[in-house]
């Protein structure tokens, strides 16, 4: 059966579902390095990574290694008690880093909040990824620096932002993108589906860019969709690209697919990027309750950063050398890291009053004054 | 001075906020080529076309999850919500989004939007077609609350909701769209803040506070009142969030009495939150407890029915009996 439409920005855009000759099989994923670290030939994608050079791999395999080392340290330090919790990426890295990468600086991210990896792409602190987690304040970074949103809680709402920011794009006659991620629970969210309605009617430039890890806390895939996602936006109007997750080169041709479309006026497109989350949703939850261990070894097969470093070392331009350049990157990186969280200071209590309106408000600068009042008294007792 | 309808007034003070700041942008379903349900954004479309009105798909949250994306990136987008009972489906977008952005942000990001609900009962509509649902959002932090109760207002207060940096929930009493009255389109923003209130009829023997739909009824109580010998003192709030407690407060000193009216359901309501708060500033100057006059804690009754809950003349006027221990009342209870 061919019934997922991959439509690539050189094809007019329809309604209509087309069938490619040379398109995929509706559930086959677009790989470009297998999992054995081997280059495919052959897939329609292939052209948009013509570019990419064997020492640029290598920048997005040090990427990819520099996030998961963060993404353990922060494990750690909320196994320590530094963090309240900590949403783990790992497995997500090609995906996250092969995405991010693809981006332009104007180009503006609305996430949710395991996208540590795109954040890092897009320039954060080290000391702004573990602020949210240990409860200092509600986001870190400023959007408007690194042209990312404040990472979503609510599950899904960001598409929606991303939406109404590329409205915004749209009308200001600008080339850049919003893009969204969201993962495989997100899609049966309303807010999800209306931005796809919104994205599709107004032909906006957005990618709604989903990672499908498999699993929404303990509820498998299987309980939000009985087909691929990637055939879901279709029924939107919006063509959409299934690529194999842990394949970074395959990622990243379908993000600038993606872009390209989107800059030159082709409108939304959705990227279900097949992948899996090999550790727990958060800190907080225990996989070993909800899924077994084969299901676990399979994907582990199939890691992003060990099929990237296989190439890297078949093609002959890995060095050892170059591995422990990354390693000392890594644990350079893991370290500030550890010590900017720690050395956090708390937030004054007063400061909880701050910023919930832009004006002054006659009931809550009444409350702040009196809370103020209160605490002196703790002072001058001291 | 020029003569207008309450629906014209706010449309008049859409265009003139529109035209002053090119970053305002009205969006919701039917508002462009229609002109709204209501008419409200009649014409508007015309003029500054396509893409300041627009047009959006049937999707409260879509439109208000947009709104937040458009706030994002600089615009000022109003947001028209076809009816009061249609606004449920927005509610996380502005609860969890459009009213904490800002404080989630460290300040970073304003969220400058206006959300335009046509709302209140007495026009003999079907269900979810005659809300009052404003406590859910003065009950929500971040967020401004206001209605207007006249022509002139609705046309300045639309004016300043949209020129806040605050998000701001604008209540149109529906059924007063057709009011006529005369409107200063040259009345000057600043002379009545967005967060104050206003004594619409002075009065000395018992302080009567509404808003909206309600402020007609009122200064008619007012009117009936004076007839009987009671001197009533009418407030507007005008605001419902924040509350302009320090005009309650200097009327109830001087009056020892208070009543407050909404047609919004009575528990957990802004009746509820007013006559604590004036009890706890003015206990002293209070010469009785407080008396609310609301709508009953019911669903939204059928049309043939909404004469008996929505407060009217009567039950408001039996309100400040009860206030001035004058006769037994229904609000009483007493034989």
């Amino acid at each position: 059966m061919r019934c997922v439409l991959l439509i690539t920005h050189d094809l007019p855009l329809s309604s209509d579902h087309q069938e490619l000759d040379d398109g995929p099989e509706s559930d086959e994923l677009i790989q470009l390095i297998t999992q054995d670290g081997e280059r495919t030939q052959g897939s329609v994608l292939q052209r948009w990574i013509q570019d990419v050079t064997d020492e640029q791999l290598g920048s997005l395999y040090e990427d990819m290694v520099v996030i998961r080392r963060i993404d353990t340290e922060a494990t750690y330090l909320q196994r320590q008690g530094e963090l309240a919790l900590w949403p783990p990426l790992l497995g997500q890295e090609a995906a996250q880093i092969g995405s991010a990468r693809s981006l332009r600086k104007d180009d503006f991210v609305f996430s949710s909040y395991r996208e540590s990896g795109v954040a890092y792409c897009r320039g954060v602190d080290f000391e702004d990824l573990t602020r949210v987690w240990r409860g200092n304040s509600h986001s870190s970074w400023d959007p408007f620096v690194l042209n990312m949103a404040t990472p979503q809680v609510i599950i899904g709402a960001q598409t929606l932002h991303a939406t109404g920011y590329a409205m915004g794009i749209k009308n200001d006659g600008a080339d850049s993108v919003a893009v969204t991620y969201f993962g495989d629970g997100a899609t049966s969210q309303g807010d999800v589906n209306e931005a796809m309605v919104f994205a599709s009617s107004f032909q906006l430039p957005v990618i709604f860019f989903c990672q499908n890890n498999h699993w929404a806390i303990s509820e498998p895939v299987s309980l939000q969709a009985s087909v691929p996602l990637s055939r879901r936006a279709p029924g939107f109007g919006i063509p959409s690209l299934r690529v194999d997750g842990n394949d970074v080169l395959a990622v990243m041709a379908a993000t600038r697919s993606a872009l390209d479309r989107a800059r030159s006026g082709g409108g939304p497109t959705f990227i279900e990027a097949v992948t899996y989350r090999m550790g727990p949703h958060t800190t907080a939850d225990d996989p070993h309750r909800y899924r077994n261990v084969d299901e676990l070894a399979g994907w582990a097969a199939k890691d992003p950063i060990a099929r990237l470093e296989k190439y890297l070392k078949s093609s002959g331009r890995f060095i050892d050398g170059f591995q422990r350049l990354v390693a000392d990157k890594s644990d350079a990186v893991a370290h500030a890291m550890r010590e900017a969280c720690k050395n956090m200071l708390d937030p004054e209590p007063i400061t909880v009053f701050d910023n919930v309106f832009s004006e002054p408000h006659a009931a809550l600068t009444r409350q702040k004054e009196a809370y103020a009042h209160y605490l002196s008294t703790f002072a001058a007792a001291e | 001075m020029q003569s207008m309808t309450f629906g014209r007034a706010i449309n008049a003070g859409l265009h003139k906020a529109m035209e002053n700041d090119p970053k305002v942008i009205l969006m919701g379903e039917d508002v462009g080529k229609l002109g709204g349900v209501f008419r409200i954004t009649d014409g508007l479309q015309d003029h500054f076309g396509a893409n300041r009105v627009v047009d959006t798909p049937l999707a409260e949250a879509g439109i208000m999850g947009s709104a937040v994306g458009l706030a994002y990136r600089g615009y000022r987008p109003v947001v028209e919500i076809q009816f009061d009972g249609f606004i449920y489906p927005a509610f996380d977008q502005i609860v969890c989004q459009v009213a904490k952005l800002h404080y989630r942000t460290q300040g970073r990001v304003h969220m400058p939007i206006t959300i335009r609900v046509p709302f209140g009962g007495g026009i003999g509509s079907p269900e979810h077609h005659s809300e009052s649902p404003e406590a859910y959002f003065t009950h929500t932090s971040g967020l401004r609350v206001v209605s207007p109760s006249t022509p002139q207002d609705a046309y300045v207060l639309i004016q300043q909701a949209i020129a806040s940096n605050d998000p701001v929930l604008y209540f149109e009493p529906k059924r007063r769209y057709h009011v006529k009255r005369e409107v200063d389109e040259a009345m000057e923003l600043g002379a009545l803040p967005m967060g104050s209130g206003r004594v619409v009829v002075p009065g000395s023997d018992v302080t009567l506070v509404t808003y909206g739909p309600l402020v007609p009824t009122a200064m008619d109580a007012a009117e009936a009142g004076a007839e009987d010998g009671i001197s009533i003192e009418v407030i507007d709030l005008r605001s419902l969030a924040p509350i302009d407690y320090s005009l309650i407060e200097a009327s109830v000193r001087k009056t020892g009495r208070l009543v407050v009216s909404h047609e919004a359901s009575q528990t957990g309501g802004l009746g509820a939150e007013i006559a604590t708060t004036i009890t706890e500033r003015c206990f002293e100057y209070l010469e009785a407890a407080p008396v609310r006059v609301t709508g009953f804690d019911i669903p939204y009754p059928p049309s043939k029915l909404e004469s008996h809950h929505l407060p009217d003349l009567d039950r408001i006027l039996d309100g400040v009996d009860l206030a001035l221990g004058r006769r037994a009342t229904l609000l009483g209870q007493k034989g």
